[in-house]
């Protein structure tokens, strides 16, 4: 399992990666383990307001349907529409080409209430 | 070898159609379809002999599995045997050959048969009258949410909110949002059931019910019950009962007793109708005294002169959810099943369900991890961690169970367990039975030690192998299109 250095996460398996006042969001390579194959992702379009800790897209395996949280309050600026079209992408590289969207934050302090890669790990073992 | 779908079957003459064409008396008649909605060209029928016809289907029909092939213990799905008496007494011509716009007076016997119907589920589940016009479990859901809406409003206040257990039933959110309400998550506590002290937190004003399965999809009772019907009465919330799992406790408890205001049944999960491709279901709505003014029309009803009426005299009833009166003839099933099986009958299913499922259970505990070790209801739960080590994922247990003859449990629910699987023998199963898929399990899990390689490619003994199952959902293909 693959869990980069360099990154912000959330326990509800998203990853975020810090550009300026923008940040890049996916979900984690142990999320796409637990998912299995993707089947369906659907993403809001460029423009939309998001809010931390609210649901803005949905994720659907072969298992089950799920939400998918934005880790920060902000405006989505890009989709990644490369993983709606293709979203087995996300399952074969879920930190590169299978990002999601870009955020751009209202308050880039926001990111430091997300968790460090140490602590992400440790909480996928509990 | 893949069979051909009836359109690839060769024309019995070449390039010849041996169908008739459409006589000039009929294709002279205008009818007034617009243009663009016009057939361009024929529609390309199979023009093949009814000798290929009837060996075609009848080869397909011989690939099904059903509980009249072989065990089939889909957690949730209550699986059981449908007695055949059933289906002789629901292909009475009396039954058969009479139509929804008959005169009452001439379908007394179906109208009885529905309003005792009605009075025999009143006495199972403790309620005061039953809708029996919503057709399968989700069908009911929404119905009774209809019906919660209904009550708030006329109090002066739709309210926001249903409360669902983590571990619910798929359909529980999807009807709630379906009906206008937020879906909102109680955890479950470390014993899998309903979680009080968060149950707490989420209680408001806007809370207008909570919705539950009971027992749950766990397989445990919820011995909180009576406190937390009372926490969301309080807050002025109706509580839901999802009857999906009724088949644990019928004639035992009633879910009445435990303080819910509507419940829904699974006439073709707990009433032994056919279900799964096998029949359509029949999702009965049962409600308080309080609630009844609010049921679908029409309802079934006695006169003091002994006849009985269809009922749309009800000014405050949500309306109908579906034409005529639900899924009569599986209404038919379920009124057989229980006059067959009786009080004492019920009650012994019941109890059977809960035996087989905790003997299964216990034997299994050796070789699966089992989150929830207490003696269960009519299921349980598995997680496939310890195989999940060497590689292997409950789908592999799942396809290769497959290979012993025995249709796959539930796997990946509940949400809560990883990597899950969902065992319901039901009561129809014998201990032979029941020792057979017991041997499978263990042969598996020793497989998924010494030969993982059988498990990832399995099944090996099935028409077709395993199925590429991301990119069956992924190249949806719904139509034949001509080549």
């Amino acid at each position: 399992m693959d869990f980069p250095e360099g990154l912000y996460y959330s326990k509800d398996h998203e990853w975020g990666k810090v550009e300026g006042n923008i940040v890049i969001v996916g979900i984690t390579d142990y999320a796409q383990d637990a998912l299995g194959d993707i089947v369906f992702l659907e993403l809001p379009p460029v423009g939309t307001d998001v809010e931390a800790n609210v649901p803005f897209g949905t994720i659907e395996s072969v298992k089950s349907v799920s939400d998918v949280y934005s880790p920060v309050t902000g405006k989505i600026t890009e989709v990644n529409d490369a993983v709606t079209d293709a979203p087995e992408i996300i399952n074969q590289d879920p930190y590169g080409e299978g990002w999601m969207v870009k955020i751009e934050m209202n308050n880039p302090d926001e990111i430091k209430d997300l968790i460090s890669t140490e602590e992400y790990q440790k909480s996928t073992e509990e | 070898m893949n069979d051909r779908l009836i359109f690839q079957i060769p024309y019995l003459e070449k390039g010849k159609q041996i169908l008739p064409t459409v006589p000039n008396e009929i294709s002279s008649i205008e009818i007034n379809i617009p243009d663009n909605l016009k057939r361009k060209k024929a529609p390309e029928l199979p023009q093949i002999s009814e000798p290929q016809l009837i060996r075609h289907y009848n080869k397909l029909s011989k690939k099904n599995f059903g509980v009249d092939t072989g065990f089939y213990p889909l957690g949730s799905c209550t699986m059981k045997y449908n007695p055949k008496i059933n289906e002789e007494i629901s292909r009475l011509e009396n039954f058969v050959n009479i139509h929804p716009y008959q005169d009452e007076e001439d379908i007394q016997g179906a109208l009885q048969l529905m309003y005792e119907l009605d009075v025999l589920l009143c006495e199972i589940t403790g309620m005061d009258k039953f809708t029996l016009q919503p057709s399968a479990g989700a069908h009911g859901e929404l119905t009774g949410l209809f019906i919660i809406d209904a009550y708030h409003r006329e109090k002066g206040n739709k309210r926001k909110n249903i409360i669902i257990p983590d571990s619910a039933h798929g359909t529980n959110p999807a009807s709630v949002t379906m009906a206008g309400y937020n879906a909102v998550a109680v955890d479950s506590d470390e014993n899998g059931k309903v979680d009080l002290k968060k149950l707490n937190e989420l209680l408001d004003k806007e809370t207008a019910g909570l919705m539950l399965t009971n027992p749950n999809t766990l397989g445990f009772f919820d011995e909180n019950i009576l406190k937390i019907s009372k926490m969301v009465h309080d807050v002025g919330g109706l509580v839901y009962y999802d009857g999906a799992n009724l088949n644990a406790i019928m004639t035992i408890s009633k879910p009445r007793d435990m303080g819910f205001d509507i419940v829904h049944l699974n006439l073709h999960k707990t009433f032994s109708t056919p279900h799964g491709g096998g029949g359509p279901g029949s999702g009965p709505i049962g409600v308080t005294k309080e609630l009844s003014k609010f049921l679908l029309i029409p309802t079934v009803e006695l006169n003091n002169k002994g006849r009985y009426y269809l009922n749309y005299d009800k000014k405050d009833s949500i309306g109908k959810v579906k034409a005529f009166y639900g899924n009569f003839n599986v209404l038919i099933k379920a009124y057989s099943y229980i006059l067959s099986l009786g009080a004492k009958g019920l009650k012994r299913a019941s109890q059977l369900a809960v035996l087989n499922a905790n003997y299964l259970k216990k034997h299994l505990s050796k070789y699966y991890h089992i989150p929830y070790p207490e003696i269960c209801m009519h299921e349980f739960v598995i997680s496939a961690i310890w195989q999940k080590e060497k590689g292997i994922r409950a789908l592999d247990i799942a396809k290769r169970l497959m290979d012993f003859g025995f249709h796959p449990p539930t796997i990946y629910f509940p949400l809560i367990i990883n990597e899950a699987i969902m065992i319901e023998p039901t009561e129809t199963e014998n201990k032979e039975t029941l020792d057979m898929f017991i041997k499978a399990m263990i042969q598996i899990a020793k497989e998924s030690d010494k030969n993982p390689e059988i498990l990832k490619s399995a099944p090996h003994k099935t028409q077709i192998k395993r199925l590429d199952e991301a990119k069956a959902a992924r190249d949806l293909i719904l139509k034949y299109e001509y080549k």
